[in-house]
């Protein structure tokens, strides 16, 4: 029995996703977020007030997990049970672009969540709405309702008590607009068995050389067009799922540009050209694609028609022949060794990944109160039942130490493999690939745009592709100025310069005014006390002639 | 005179109709340059297609990209991302003749048309639904991919259960991580042989009449259904209709 599974849809969805965040954004980045007078700044009451009745509003993300459904629905009961005066209402989401497509469109309208699972790089943008994003300084040092403070009702990890890098990531403009909540990175999964049976030994740590040599020796065909290493017709020995992670990792490990702290794009380089010559190269021989190109890398993998197979390690239970989720009938899947090791590199001995996963942002309200309301169930997050707890669901690591040492998580790292449910030993691998390298990875700079400029540093690669499958010569340096163009015209990079701008005059609500601001406002002040002369002047000039 | 005037009318309305006709007739003629069902269904993966057929259904428009079904007496195509702006995807009605020139591709089984660009031609065609419930579990199923097409009599079976441990006919979602207004998923056999089937939320939301007739089923329900037959690591029918088994 041929049975499809339901990931089908969450797939095509995340097909869509950018399309569909880059269309809300961009008439973002003109008109700024805010199509009304924004909100006065969240000014933080002297206590929490526990006698009123609040109803705050959860926009949370899960990877099409029941498990991680059920986490976030134990938490809010439980925390309802601790603050029976505060209802959390839960919306589910499956990917990241939906949730920023739908906060962008209810900052117009004031209906935006009160607590959302987001990415700092979709702060940025949220933050061109005045005072729409609730800076959290000073609600994470209160003494009282800060972290760790003493008149929370529930045991909140102090400031001291979150791994300080996943903290970092939360600032933006040198403010915490974040909460860290999960974090994973890029793994390579790789069929193990296969890269022995083509006369390779894995090195310790995965080059792109290796990666390279590998999936062109997987090539080779018999005389009916069978692949020989796996005996079938179909084999992508390399498939990368996220080529925007694929081109921001390559460019950090070659230390090449791609932006700076201030949001110039630094993207369309020499370097950037030199890697999608590879890319072209590896396409042209059919040993290189991509997920949006062909598919889902785990469904290649598992069938035995991938050899590295690039995926976060939130993806881990999707892995392998025993992996508890698949999308592929039983019938399809092939067995073979599993291993995780991290995404390849051009130096091994200074291994270099992203950091990523899941932070919280708590959006401002007319009501202090509610905010604070929020800023109490975002903290509830924290603790150790739902670190250790959703953690457990996929190849992520908890945020805090607390999570990270306590017996139970420990436990379940030791219990790696006993079972190919709770203890799949590739989701578990994953989340040690994470914690072994928490000093290796790296987060890009967040600004306004930024969600744009990792969307075209994926597309170029993307776009490669296309063209090579399609017969396109790629190998001119013309097509690699047109294809920079139209990837700067498609995600309007040329406009982030100006958005950042904007921003930074808004950041003058939370602080000095910037110098570019104080600049502006003075050449307004000046023009108008010239017009204003001029007009005096103009005045008494008729009033003399009139004489 | 009103006599007159009425046969006039009534002639003008048949010779009006008989146009009609044979534009439809003339319609099933590809104009120049345009391949067949079959050439396109011969033709290399990735290669520059140029197709003409009708609009049966749209999924979703964003950023002046539509998602739409279509399919022509022949066979049907399913044109993901077609370049397309907001006020001509309005115009794609069902039944809308297009003339599409794309990429031919495949995604996790899915033959579709990439980076589609189109314009729209005199014509209209609607299909009526095929009957594929008898080769459901045959490989000729795959012939039929994207069509419009039927299946009838088959059982709702457990989609999975609820927290107290009851079956339930459907689920938010494949496993049930979602919530309302996202994709519906259950369950129904035939012959042993059980499928999942799926209502598209983007295709039919949740104000629509198969999103609230699939949220009604119960386990052992009789139902007749329609719907495109969607591809996914297999068929993963996107179902439009659902009523009781007639």
């Amino acid at each position: 029995m041929k049975k499809s599974n339901g990931k089908s849809n969450m797939i095509c969805k995340c097909r869509t996703a950018v399309r569909v965040l880059m269309a809300l954004a961009c008439p973002l980045f003109l008109t700024g977020c805010h199509g009304h007078e924004g909100l006065p700044a969240f000014e933080m009451p002297q206590e929490f007030d526990a006698s009123r009745s609040y109803e705050i509003t959860f926009w949370a993300k899960n990877d099409t997990n029941k498990t991680q459904t059920k986490i976030y629905e134990k938490a809010i009961s439980d925390f309802e049970k601790v603050y029976p005066n505060i209802t959390v209402n839960l919306r589910l989401y499956t990917d990241y672009g939906k949730i920023y497509n739908d906060v962008i469109t209810n900052i117009a309208t004031e209906t935006t969540p009160n607590v959302c699972i987001t990415y700092p790089d979709h702060i940025a943008t949220y933050l061109t709405g005045a005072n729409q994003v609730v800076p959290l300084d000073e609600l994470i040092a209160d003494r009282e309702y800060g972290l760790g403070g003493s008149s929370v009702r529930f045991d909140s990890p102090s400031p001291e008590g979150l791994i300080p890098d996943f903290l970092d990531e939360c600032v933006i403009d040198g403010h915490y607009y974040a909460l860290p909540y999960m974090r994973s990175t890029e793994a390579c999964y790789v069929n193990r068995t296969y890269v022995e049976k083509l006369g390779y030994t894995l090195p310790d740590t995965l080059t792109w050389d290796f990666v390279w040599e590998v999936s062109e020796a997987a090539m080779a065909q018999d005389e009916e067009g069978n692949y020989l290493v796996n005996g079938q017709k179909v084999l992508i020995p390399f498939i990368y799922k996220s080529t925007d992670n694929m081109m921001i990792q390559m460019l950090r490990q070659k230390d090449a540009g791609y932006s700076t702290d201030e949001g110039d794009i630094l993207l369309f380089n020499d370097t950037t050209g030199e890697l999608l010559e590879t890319v072209a190269e590896h396409t042209r021989t059919g040993a290189f694609s991509t997920f949006k190109i062909s598919g889902y890398p785990a469904n290649f993998l598992n069938a035995g028609q991938c050899i590295f197979a690039v995926d976060s390690t939130a993806g881990a239970t999707w892995m392998g022949t025993d992996a508890p989720l698949s999308d592929i009938s039983e019938d399809k899947i092939v067995r073979f060794d599993t291993e995780v090791m991290t995404v390849p590199q051009f130096d091994p001995d200074h291994p270099c990944m992203i950091s990523q996963g899941p932070s919280v942002c708590i959006f401002n309200k007319e009501d202090p109160q509610e905010v604070m309301a929020s800023w109490l169930f975002a903290q509830y997050l924290l603790t150790n039942d739902v670190q250790t707890a959703y953690s457990e669901t996929e190849g992520y690591v908890p945020v805090t130490y607390d999570a990270l040492e306590s017996q139970e998580y420990q436990d379940y790292l030791a219990a790696a493999g006993e079972d190919n449910d709770l203890h799949y030993d590739v989701k578990i691998k994953a989340a040690g690939l994470m914690l072994d390298n928490v000093e290796n990875t790296f987060v890009t700079p967040v600004f306004v745009g930024s969600a744009s400029l990792r969307d075209a540093a994926g597309q170029l690669i993307e776009q490669t592709v296309k063209s090579v499958r399609r017969g396109q010569d790629v190998s001119e340096d013309a097509y690699m100025d047109e294809l920079y163009d139209q990837v700067s015209s498609l995600y309007r990079l040329d406009r982030i310069g100006a958005m950042q701008s904007r921003v930074s005059a808004q950041e003058a609500d939370l602080g000095k005014l910037p110098a570019t601001a104080a600049a502006l406002l003075i050449s307004l002040a000046a023009a108008w006390a010239i017009i204003i002369t001029y007009a005096v002047c103009r005045a008494v000039k008729e009033k003399r002639k009139r004489r | 005179m009103r006599k007159l005037m009425a046969i006039l009318t009534s002639v003008s309305v048949i010779l009006v109709c008989a146009g009609c006709g044979a534009g439809s007739a003339e319609a099933d003629k590809k104009s120049e340059g345009v391949m067949t069902y079959d050439e396109y269904m011969a033709a290399d993966m990735d290669s520059e297609v140029v197709i003409e057929t009708y609009v049966q259904a749209k999924q979703s428009w964003w950023d002046n990209q539509a998602t739409v079904y279509t399919q022509d007496k022949e066979g049907a195509y399913f044109l993901y991302n077609m370049a397309c702006s907001e006020e001509d995807y309005e115009k794609l009605t069902p039944g809308t003749k297009i003339k599409v020139t794309g990429y031919k591709s495949e995604w996790s089984g899915e033959i579709e048309i990439t980076d589609g660009t189109f314009e729209i031609e005199d014509g209209k065609y609607i299909a009526e639904p095929e009957d594929v419930t008898s080769i459901l579990a045959s490989d000729e199923l795959i012939d039929h991919q994207n069509q419009f097409v039927s299946f009838k009599g088959m059982t709702v079976e457990a989609a999975g259960q609820d927290a107290d441990g009851n079956d339930v006919a459907f689920l938010y979602n494949w496993d049930g991580s979602g919530q309302d207004g996202d994709d519906l998923y259950f369950n129904v056999s035939l012959d042993g042989n059980t499928y999942t089937f799926t209502v598209e939320s983007y295709l039919c939301d949740n104000t629509t009449d198969v999103y609230n007739a699939v949220k009604a089923l119960n386990v052992g329900d009789k139902i007749d259904m329609e719907g495109f037959l969607y591809w996914y690591e297999g068929v993963n029918p996107h179902v439009t209709s659902v009523t009781a088994a007639k």
